[in-house]
C-alpha cells in the first residue's frame, strides 16, 4: 500500500465506522473492496491487517450492528471475507473472535440489520470469499452457517436467494476438493460431512411438493454443472439423475425452465459426455413431456450441443418445427384426412412426430435407422397426423400463447440457420424435413435443412398476418382470427423470412416470398416496425438473389420485383410516419449501393419519382430522416442518378448543387446526425472522387474542413479528420503502417517532392484543423488527429532528416500558438503555414506521449487509490477543498 | 316486446321497438345506393354525359325503402344515434301521418341539417326538364339494362325532399343532452350516451324499472376529436342492439390516413391536383387536422386546400362552437381560449379556403395544383361531377376516396375511361369486430341483437372467422322487413302504494324473513304509472240517500274471505274428527296426500298439497262442520 494511502487510511477507518458520518455512495464502497481485493490478491492479508491496525479496529464495532447502516455493515462483512480468504489471515481473525461474531448466530444474523437485504448479500458475500480453505469449511459446518443459507435460498430478494445457490455450489465444490487425493467416491455416503449435506439438502428439495423448492435445487444443480467439470460431478448426477427424472413424472412438470437449464448445463458438461448416465433418453423423455413453449429451449439447446443422437436431434428438431407444421397443415389442402393413412403418410409422421423419435431414441438406444426418416414431405401433402391436433392444442387455447408460441419457435429456428450447415445442402427442393445427419464436432443445424418448408411455413404465417391467407381446416381459420394483424408475429416472420435469404430452392416459393414482401411494403396496413422489417428482408433477398450466368444485370426475376417496389418506395417516402419516411431511404440507399450500376435498375429508378423526392426529404422536418436523405442522395449522386430537376414551381430559381445543399447542411442543421451524415458522404466522395469534388479537391477539402472545424458534435469534427486523412493519403500514398511486417523500409520521399506535397495541405489549413483537434476536449477527436499527424510525420521524416531542426521565427510562433491552444484558448488562428515550420513543429511535439495519455481511460487520474480515499474523505468533510471531484 | 326491421343495410339503421306500451323508431337512416343508378348531375351542361349511348338523362334522384311492416304513424318517439342515420327523416315525418317527437343532441340535429340542406341544394340547383317514373314499371323494367333491371323494390325510391319538408321535419325534434333521463308516457325512460363517433352523436338506453334495452349505433373507440364512448352506462342490459360497426372492417383508420397523406402529396408534388368527394362534416374535421400537422413537413405550405359545400362555411364554424361535445383534449382548448380544431388557423392563413359552390368567388380564387374537399361522395349530384370532368382525363390528378359508404367503382362507372389516378382510403373509424369482443365482454349483454350480416364472415373473405361478432350466447340476427320477438319476457311491474295504505297493512311472517300481508286497495293506473290506494269505504247503510252516481264509481268491495296457509297434519286431523263424535275413519295415501274417508256419513275428504276437497252428498251441514274442522289446522290472514 502507498504510504499515502496508509495515511489516510485510519480517518477514512474513523468515518466508516462512526454512525453520525454520512456514508459515501455505493460505488465508492465498491471501488474500495476492489483496492483491498487487488491488495489482498497481491500480498498478504495479515501483514495488511498488522500494518494498518485500523482495519482490525474498523471490523469490531460490527459487534453492534445497530449503530451502523446496512451498506457499511454489508461493507464490512465483505471486507472481512476477502481478508479472512487467506488461511493465516483467517486464523488471526479467529483469534480475535472476530469471524463468529461477524458471520455467526452473535452477528448481524436475525438482528434488525438482517432485514436489509444488502446485510444479507453482504453476508453471502463475505462467506463466499472466504470460503477459500479447510479451515474455513470447519468453521462453516461449526457456525451453522449452512443452514442459514439454504433458508435464504428462499429469499423475497432474487439477488441474495440467486447469490445463496451460488454459494451453496462454491461450498459443496471446496468440500469435494479437500479430499481430493485419488478418485470421488462413487457412494455419496463417503463423501465429506459438509457435501452430504448440502446433497442431502438437494435431495430433499427435489422431492418437495413446493414448485419454489424444487426450482431452487434445480438452480444450484445448474449452477454446479455449468462451473465445476471435477469427476466427482458426474457421480452426483447419477446419484440425482432418478429424482431429477421423477419430476417428469409429474404432470404438469414443476419448474420446467429450471429443469430444462439444468438438463442441458448436464450435457454441455464435458465430464457428463458419455452416454452412460442415460441422459439422453432423459431429454427424449423430457422433450416429449413439456409443452411446446417449454420445449422449445430444450430443442434449441439440444440441436446447439456439439455430441448428440442422431435421434435425439431429429427428435429435437421435431419439437421446433411442431407449430409450423401446424401452420402449415391448417393452410393446405390436405388429401389425407384423420385416420385415412397411407404409408407415405405414416412415413411423414415419423418425420415430425417426436413421440414415434422418442421411442426409437430410447428403444433403440439412439440409433434408429435412416429408413424411418421421411425422405420426401412436398408441402400440400401432409394431412392427418397423429400428432396435429396435439400441437393445434398447443396453438390455439389463447391468442396470447398462439403468439408467443410462434414468435419463439420463429426466433429458435432463426439462431439455428446461420449454424453451420452439417452437410452438402439439399436445397430443400423436394421440400423434405431433415434427416440429421452424424454428430460432429461442431454445432451444427440439422441437415437437410428443411429450407422450402419452412420458407413456405414463414410466407403462410404472413399471409395469416395479413388475412390473405386461405385456412382449410377450423384450425386454420382459428389461426387466422388470432393472427389477423399481429404485429409481433409479422415482426418474427420477416426476421425469419430474411435469415433465410441464404438458401436455394424452387423458383416458384421464392416469387410466393417476393409477392409477399411486396404485399407487405404496399399495404397501408403494415405499421412502421413491420414495413422496416419488410425492408430489409426485401434487401436480403435481393442481395441473395442468383446472378444470372451473363454477369451485369439483376436477375431478372428480382428486376421484375425491383420495378414494381419502385412505384410503392415514392408513397412511402411521402409517409406521416418518420420511420416509414426514414426505413425507405436506408432501403433506397443500399439498394443504390448494391445496385446502382445495373442498367435495369438505374432505368427504373430514373424513371421514378424517387431521387426527386429523396432530394426534398433533405429538408424533412425529422433529423433522423433528413440524415437518412442526405446518405441517399450521396448514394444515388456517387452513382450518377441524381439530376437536378427543373423545379416547376420555380422556373427561374437557380438550383443549387446538391454539394452546396450538404454545406448548407453541414454549416446550418441544428441536429447532429444530418451533419454526420453529410460528413460521411462527402469522406466517401473524395473516395470515390466523385465528380463535384474532383473538379476542385483543394477547394472542398477546404471548405469542408473549415465548417467541420466549427462543428459543435464531436462525431463531425472526428469524421472531419478521416477526410483529412483521406486527403493526405491520396496526396502522399497509403501510410507505411498498413504493412508493418514488410521487409523493406519505405522509400523515403525526395525532400523537394515533401514539400512540395505539404503545400495543398497549407493551403487547405489542414494543419490548421488538425491541431486544433489535438488538444479537442473530447478524447475520440485527439486521438484521431494524433494518429494523423503520426501518419504524416512518417511521411516527412526523410524531409525533416534532411532540414535538421528548424528554429525560424515561423516556428516559435507555431509552437506558442499551440502551446495557448492547449491551454485551452483556441480564439487565435494559425494564420498561414509554411511546411518546413509545420514539419518542425511535428517533430518537436511529443505525439507518442500525447498518444499514450489518450489512449488511458479519461478518468485514470482519479482512478487511482488515493485518490478514491481523498474523495471518500472529502465527502464526509474531514479533507477540506476536493480537488479530484470533477463528476 | 317486438323488434321491426325496417332497413337492410346495417350502418343505416331503421329499426321499431315496441316495448311496454311505446312505440319506439330507433334511426331512419337513408340509403342513397341507389343513387348510383342514375346518371350524375351535371352543373354545367355536359355533352359528354349527354352523348353517352341509349339512356339520357333521368330524372332525380330516389332513395328510401320502407315497408308496410309497420304502421308509422303509430311511433310514438324516434331516437337518433347521429347526423347520418336522421337523413330519411323528412319522409317519415312528413308523409306518414307521424305525429310523434324526434330526440337528438343539438350537434346531430344542426349538422343534420347541413348535409340535408347539403343534399336539397345538390339536387335543386339543376331543376330536370322532365321526369319520368313510367320505368319503374315492371314489365319495363325488366327490359333495361343490368343493373337497373335488376335493382329491387324500385317503387319504393322517392324523391328527394324539399327544404320545406326539412325545416317542418327538424321542427319536431327536441334536443337532449347526454345522459339526460326523458320519461316517455311514465313507461320507459330514455337516455342518450356518448358514442364516440361524431359530433353529438349517441348510443341509447331504453329502460323501465325492470328491463334495459341498449341501442348501440355507429360507436368509435378511436381517439378523434368526439367525446369518447360511454361503455360503462352499457352495463347489464337485458338486449343490446348492435349496429353501424365499422364498414371495412380490414382497414386500420391510422394506416388509410397516412396512405391519404402520401397519395395527396405524392400528387400535388408533381403537378397534379387532388380531388376528395367528402361529406360537409365528419371524417373531414379529422384529414383536415391530420394535414395540418403534414403539410408543413411534406413541403406543402404553399398548396392551397379547397373546401366547397353550400354549408362548407357553418360546417367550419359549427365544429368550433360545439366544445361540451368534443373530446377532453380539443375542451381543454376552449378555456385558452383557442379555436379546438386547428382548421381555424389553416383558414387564417390562407390554406385553406372554402366556398358555397363553384360559381362566384372560386373561380377567381382558383389555382393549381390543388386539394378540393366537396360533396357528393356518391359522385352524382355536387360540386364534385363539375371536378371530376374536370379532372379525369389528366393522369397527373388523383381522386381519393375516403368516405366508405359507396363503391368506389361503381361511383366512377359513368366517368369511364378515366386517366386520372383513382386510390381508395376508407376512412371509418366506427367498432370493428375486436373492439366489438372487448366492448360486449366489458357490459355483458344478456342477449345480442345485430344485422345479419354481422354474424358471418363477409361474403368475400369467408374464412376471416375474425370478421364476425362472436359472442355467449350466440347474436340474435335479422335481416330487412323482419320482425323480431327479443327473447325476454317482461316479468315485473312496480306499484307503488299509498303511505296511509301502507301503514294499514300487518304482515305475518310465513317463513323467516318472508312476511305476508293482504291488501285491499283500488289499483289506480294513469300515464302507465300503478298505484294501490285505499279503498273507498264501505258504502253507508245510510247511503241510500246519497246519489246513485257515487257509488257507481266504488267498486263493489265483497266481504274478504281470509287468505289461509299451513298444511294439515293427517293424524292430528284424524284425532279432531274422533273427537267431534266420527268413527269408522280411513285414511289412505294417494299420490298427491291423502283421502280421508268417513264411510258412516259416504263422506270424502281429499287432503293435497295445496287444496282441500270435502265431498259430501247434500249435507251442508256436515260440510261446514269439517270445514271448521280444517279451518282450524291452518292459519288465517
Amino acid at each position: 500500500m502507498d504510504p499515502e494511502c496508509s495515511q489516510l487510511l485510519p480517518a477514512l477507518c474513523a468515518v466508516l465506522a462512526d454512525p453520525r458520518q454520512p456514508v459515501a455512495d455505493d460505488t465508492c464502497l465498491e471501488k474500495l473492496l476492489d483496492w483491498f481485493k487487488t491488495i489482498a490478491d497481491a500480498g498478504s492479508s495479515l501483514l495488511l491487517l498488522q500494518e494498518n491496525p485500523c482495519l482490525v479496529t474498523l471490523l469490531c464495532p460490527v459487534l453492534k450492528p445497530q449503530d451502523l447502516s446496512p451498506r457499511v455493515l454489508a461493507f464490512l462483512l465483505r471486507l472481512a471475507g476477502i481478508l479472512a480468504a487467506q488461511e493465516d489471515c483467517f486464523q488471526h481473525l479467529q483469534q480475535g473472535d472476530l469471524l463468529p461474531r461477524l458471520f455467526g448466530e452473535a452477528g448481524p444474523l436475525g438482528g434488525a440489520a438482517w432485514t436489509a437485504p444488502t446485510v444479507r448479500s453482504g453476508w453471502i458475500q463475505g462467506l463466499c470469499s472466504l470460503t477459500q480453505h479447510p479451515s474455513a469449511l470447519c468453521f462453516l459446518a461449526h457456525s451453522g452457517a449452512v443452514d442459514t443459507i439454504f433458508s435464504l435460498q428462499g429469499d423475497s430478494s432474487l439477488f441474495v436467494a440467486s447469490a445463496a445457490g451460488q454459494l451453496l455450489v462454491h461450498i459443496l465444490g471446496l468440500s469435494m476438493q479437500a479430499p481430493a487425493e485419488g478418485h470421488p467416491s462413487l457412494q455419496p455416503a463417503h463423501w465429506p460431512a459438509c457435501a452430504q449435506k448440502i446433497v442431502g439438502h438437494i435431495e430433499e428439495s427435489l422431492r418437495a411438493t413446493a414448485t419454489p423448492q424444487v426450482t431452487q435445487a434445480l438452480n444450484v444443480l445448474t449452477t454446479m454443472f455449468s462451473h465445476c467439470h471435477d469427476p466427482w460431478t458426474q457421480v452426483l448426477w447419477v446419484h440425482l439423475s432418478p429424482l431429477v427424472a421423477c419430476l417428469l413424472e409429474k404432470d404438469p412438470v414443476p419448474a420446467a425452465h429450471s429443469l430444462v437449464d439444468l438438463l442441458l448445463s448436464v450435457a454441455r458438461s464435458p465430464v457428463l459426455s458419455s452416454s452412460s448416465c442415460g441422459l439422453w433418453d432423459t431429454l427424449a423423455q423430457t422433450l416429449s413431456r413439456l409443452r411446446a413453449s417449454q420445449a422449445g429451449p430444450l430443442a434449441l439447446g439440444i440441436l446447439k450441443l456439439q455430441e448428440c443422437p442422431k435421434a435425439l436431434r431429429a427428435q429435437a428438431f421435431a419439437v421446433l418445427l411442431q407449430p409450423l407444421t401446424c401452420v402449415l397443415e391448417a393452410t393446405t389442402q390436405a388429401p389425407g384426412l384423420p385416420g385415412s393413412s397411407g404409408p407415405g403418410l405414416q412415413c411423414g409422421v415419423a418425420a415430425i412426430g417426436p413421440v414415434a423419435s422418442s421411442e426409437a431414441c430410447a428403444g433403440r438406444g439412439g440409433d434408429p435407422t435412416d429408413g424411418e426418416l421421411p425422405l420426401a414431405w412436398p408441402p400440400g401433402s401432409v394431412g392427418g397426423t397423429a400428432d396435429a391436433p396435439l400441437t393445434a392444442g398447443m396453438l390455439l387455447p389463447s391468442k396470447a400463447a398462439c403468439v408467443g408460441l410462434l414468435c419463439q419457435t420463429l426466433a429458435h429456428l432463426e439462431l439455428l440457420q446461420p449454424l453451420v450447415s452439417g452437410a452438402p445442402a439439399c436445397g430443400g427442393g423436394g421440400g423434405a424435413w431433415p434427416a440429421p445427419t452424424l454428430p460432429l464436432s461442431q454445432p451444427q443445424r440439422p441437415s437437410p435443412w428443411p429450407w422450402a418448408p419452412l420458407l413456405s411455413a414463414a410466407v403462410t404465417i404472413l399471409r395469416l398476418c395479413n388475412g390473405s391467407a386461405t385456412p382449410t381446416s377450423d384450425t386454420g381459420t382459428h389461426l387466422c382470427a388470432f393472427l389477423a394483424g399481429c404485429v409481433r408475429v409479422q415482426r418474427a416472420a420477416l426476421d425469419f423470412l430474411g435469415t433465410l435469404s441464404q438458401g436455394t430452392g424452387p423458383q416458384e416459393l421464392v416469387t410466393q416470398v417476393f409477392a409477399i414482401l411486396l404485399e407487405y411494403l404496399t399495404s397501408p396496413d403494415s405499421s412502421p416496425t413491420v414495413l422496416k422489417k419488410a425492408f430489409q428482408a426485401t434487401l436480403q433477398w435481393l442481395q441473395s438473389s442468383p446472378k444470372p450466368s451473363g454477369g451485369g444485370d439483376l436477375e431478372p426475376h428480382a428486376q421484375l420485383f425491383l420495378r414494381e417496389l419502385l412505384p410503392v418506395l415514392p408513397k412511402r417516402l411521402c409517409s406521416p410516419c418518420w420511420d416509414v419516411r426514414d426505413s425507405g431511404l436506408e432501403f433506397l440507399t443500399q439498394t443504390v449501393r448494391r445496385w446502382g450500376g445495373q442498367a435495369g435498375f438505374r432505368h427504373a429508378l430514373l424513371a421514378s419519382e424517387v431521387p426527386e423526392l429523396t432530394e426534398q426529404l433533405l429538408r424533412d422536418p425529422e433529423s433522423y430522416v433528413r440524415a437518412s436523405a442526405v446518405a441517399a442522395m450521396g448514394q444515388l449522386s456517387s452513382r450518377g442518378l441524381h439530376i437536378i430537376p427543373a423545379s416547376p414551381g420555380h422556373p427561374g430559381a437557380q438550383q443549387k448543387s446538391l454539394l452546396e445543399e450538404l454545406l448548407h447542411i453541414l454549416s446550418t442543421d441544428s441536429e447532429g446526425f444530418p451533419r454526420r451524415a453529410v460528413m460521411q458522404v462527402f469522406t466517401q466522395w473524395l473516395r470515390d472522387s466523385h465528380a463535384d469534388v474532383a473538379a476542385d479537391t483543394e477547394h472542398f477539402v477546404a471548405r469542408v474542413l473549415r465548417v467541420a472545424s466549427q462543428d459543435l458534435d464531436w462525431e463531425v469534427r472526428a469524421q472531419g479528420l478521416e477526410l483529412a486523412l483521406v486527403f493526405l493519403e491520396q496526396t502522399l500514398g497509403q501510410p507505411s503502417s498498413s504493412c508493418p511486417y514488410a521487409m523493406t523500409p519505405p522509400a523515403a520521399a525526395p525532400p523537394s517532392l515533401v514539400a512540395q506535397a505539404l503545400q495543398p495541405f497549407c493551403r487547405v489549413q489542414l494543419f490548421d484543423f488538425a491541431f486544433r483537434a489535438l488538444f479537442d476536449c473530447d478524447r475520440p477527436v485527439a486521438q484521431k488527429s494524433c494518429d494523423l499527424l503520426l501518419f504524416l510525420r512518417a511521411k516527412t521524416a526523410s524531409y525533416s532528416d534532411q532540414q535538421g531542426s528548424s528554429s525560424g521565427p515561423d516556428v516559435a510562433s507555431l509552437e506558442a500558438a499551440l502551446q495557448r491552444w492547449q491551454a485551452g484558448d483556441q480564439g487565435q488562428p494559425l494564420g498561414d503555414l509554411e511546411p518546413e515550420a509545420v514539419v518542425a513543429v511535428l517533430r518537436s511535439l511529443d505525439l507518442e506521449g500525447l498518444r499514450g495519455a489518450l489512449a488511458e481511460s479519461s478518468d485514470h487520474a482519479e482512478q487511482s487509490p488515493l485518490s478514491l480515499l481523498q474523495d471518500m474523505l472529502a465527502t464526509a468533510g474531514i479533507l477540506g477543498e476536493n480537488e479530484a471531484d470533477c463528476y | 316486446m317486438k323488434l321491426y326491421c325496417l332497413s337492410g343495410h346495417p350502418t343505416l339503421p331503421c329499426n321499431v321497438l315496441k316495448f311496454k306500451s311505446t312505440t319506439i323508431m330507433l334511426d331512419c337512416g337513408l340509403d342513397m345506393t341507389s343513387t348510383l343508378n342514375f346518371l350524375p348531375l351535371p352543373l354545367v351542361q355536359s355533352p359528354r354525359l349527354s352523348n353517352l349511348p341509349g339512356w339520357s338523362l333521368k330524372d332525380g334522384n330516389a332513395f328510401l325503402d320502407k315497408t308496410e311492416l309497420i304502421d308509422l304513424s303509430t311511433v310514438d318517439v324516434i331516437l337518433i344515434s347521429n347526423y347520418h342515420c336522421m337523413m330519411a327523416l323528412p319522409y317519415i315525418t312528413e308523409h306518414t301521418g307521424f305525429t310523434g317527437t324526434v330526440y337528438a343532441t343539438e350537434p346531430t340535429v344542426q349538422i343534420g341539417r347541413l348535409l340535408m340542406e347539403e343534399l336539397v341544394n345538390f339536387i335543386e340547383r339543376v331543376p330536370k326538364a322532365q321526369s319520368a317514373s313510367l320505368w319503374k314499371n315492371k314489365d319495363i323494367q325488366r327490359l333495361l339494362p343490368s343493373p337497373l333491371k335488376d335493382a329491387v323494390e324500385v317503387s319504393t325510391w322517392r324523391r328527394c325532399y324539399t327544404m320545406q319538408e326539412v325545416n317542418s321535419a327538424l321542427s319536431k325534434i327536441q334536443l337532449v343532452g347526454y345522459s339526460q333521463k326523458i320519461e316517455l308516457f311514465g313507461a320507459v325512460q330514455v337516455t342518450p350516451l356518448s358514442s364516440g363517433y361524431a359530433l353529438g352523436s349517441s348510443n341509447w338506453i331504453i329502460q323501465s324499472h325492470y328491463e334495459k334495452v341498449s341501442y348501440v349505433s355507429g360507436s368509435s373507440l378511436l381517439t378523434t376529436h368526439p367525446q369518447p364512448m360511454d361503455q360503462a352506462s352499457l352495463k347489464n342490459s337485458d338486449v343490446l342492439v348492435l349496429t353501424g360497426l365499422t364498414q371495412i372492417p380490414t382497414a386500420n383508420p391510422d394506416g388509410m390516413v397516412g396512405e391519404f397523406c402520401s397519395n395527396l402529396a405524392l400528387t400535388v408534388r408533381n403537378g397534379g391536383n387532388v380531388l376528395v368527394p367528402c361529406y360537409p362534416s365528419g371524417v373531414i374535421y379529422d384529414l383536415l387536422e391530420c394535414l395540418y400537422q403534414y403539410i408543413d413537413s411534406a413541403g406543402l405550405s404553399n398548396i392551397p386546400f379547397y373546401f366547397i359545400s353550400p354549408v362548407a362555411n357553418s360546417s367550419l364554424e359549427f365544429s368550433q362552437i360545439f366544445a361540451e361535445w368534443l373530446c377532453h383534449n380539443k375542451q381543454t382548448k376552449v378555456y385558452l381560449p383557442e379555436p379546438p380544431f386547428p382548421h381555424a388557423e389553416l383558414i387564417q392563413t390562407n390554406k385553406l379556403k372554402h366556398y358555397p359552390s363553384l360559381h362566384g368567388d372560386f373561380s377567381s380564387d382558383f389555382r393549381q395544383p390543388c386539394v378540393v374537399f366537396t360533396g357528393h361522395p356518391s359522385l352524382r349530384f355536387g360540386d364534385v361531377v363539375h371536378f371530376m370532368e374536370l379532372w379525369g382525363k389528366s393522369s397527373l390528378n388523383t381522386v381519393i376516396f375516403t368516405e366508405p359508404d359507396f363503391s368506389y367503382l361503381e361511383a366512377l362507372a359513368p366517368y369511364q375511361p378515366l386517366a386520372m389516378k383513382c386510390i381508395y382510403c376508407p376512412i371509418d373509424t366506427r367498432l370493428n369486430f375486436i373492439q366489438v369482443s372487448k366492448l360486449l365482454k366489458e357490459v355483458q349483454p344478456l342477449h345480442v341483437v345485430c344485422p345479419e350480416q354481422y354474424t358471418q364472415p363477409p361474403p368475400a373473405q369467408s374464412h376471416r372467422m375474425d370478421l364476425m361478432i362472436d359472442c355467449q350466447p350466440p347474436a340474435m340476427s335479422y335481416r330487412r322487413a323482419e320482425v323480431l320477438a327479443l327473447p325476454f319476457k317482461r316479468r315485473y311491474e312496480k306499484i307503488e302504494i299509498m303511505p296511509e295504505l301502507a301503514d294499514s297493512l300487518v304482515p305475518m311472517e310465513i317463513k323467516p324473513g318472508i312476511s305476508l300481508a293482504t291488501v285491499s286497495a283500488v289499483l289506480h293506473t294513469k300515464d302507465n304509472k300503478h298505484v294501490l290506494q285505499p279503498p273507498p269505504r264501505p258504502a253507508q247503510p245510510a247511503g241510500g240517500k246519497k246519489r246513485k252516481r257515487g257509488s257507481d264509481d266504488i267498486p263493489d268491495c265483497k266481504v274478504l274471505k281470509p287468505l289461509l296457509s299451513g298444511s294439515i297434519p293427517v293424524e292430528q286431523f284424524v284425532q279432531a274428527l274422533e273427537k267431534h263424535g266420527f268413527s269408522d275413519i280411513k285414511v289412505e295415501d294417494t299420490a298427491k296426500g291423502h283421502i280421508v274417508l268417513l264411510q258412516e256419513a259416504e263422506t270424502l275428504i281429499q287432503i293435497e298439497e295445496d287444496s282441500t276437497h270435502i265431498i259430501c252428498d247434500n249435507d251442508e251441514m256436515l260440510r261446514v262442520r269439517l270445514r271448521d274442522l280444517v279451518l282450524k289446522f291452518l292459519q288465517k290472514f
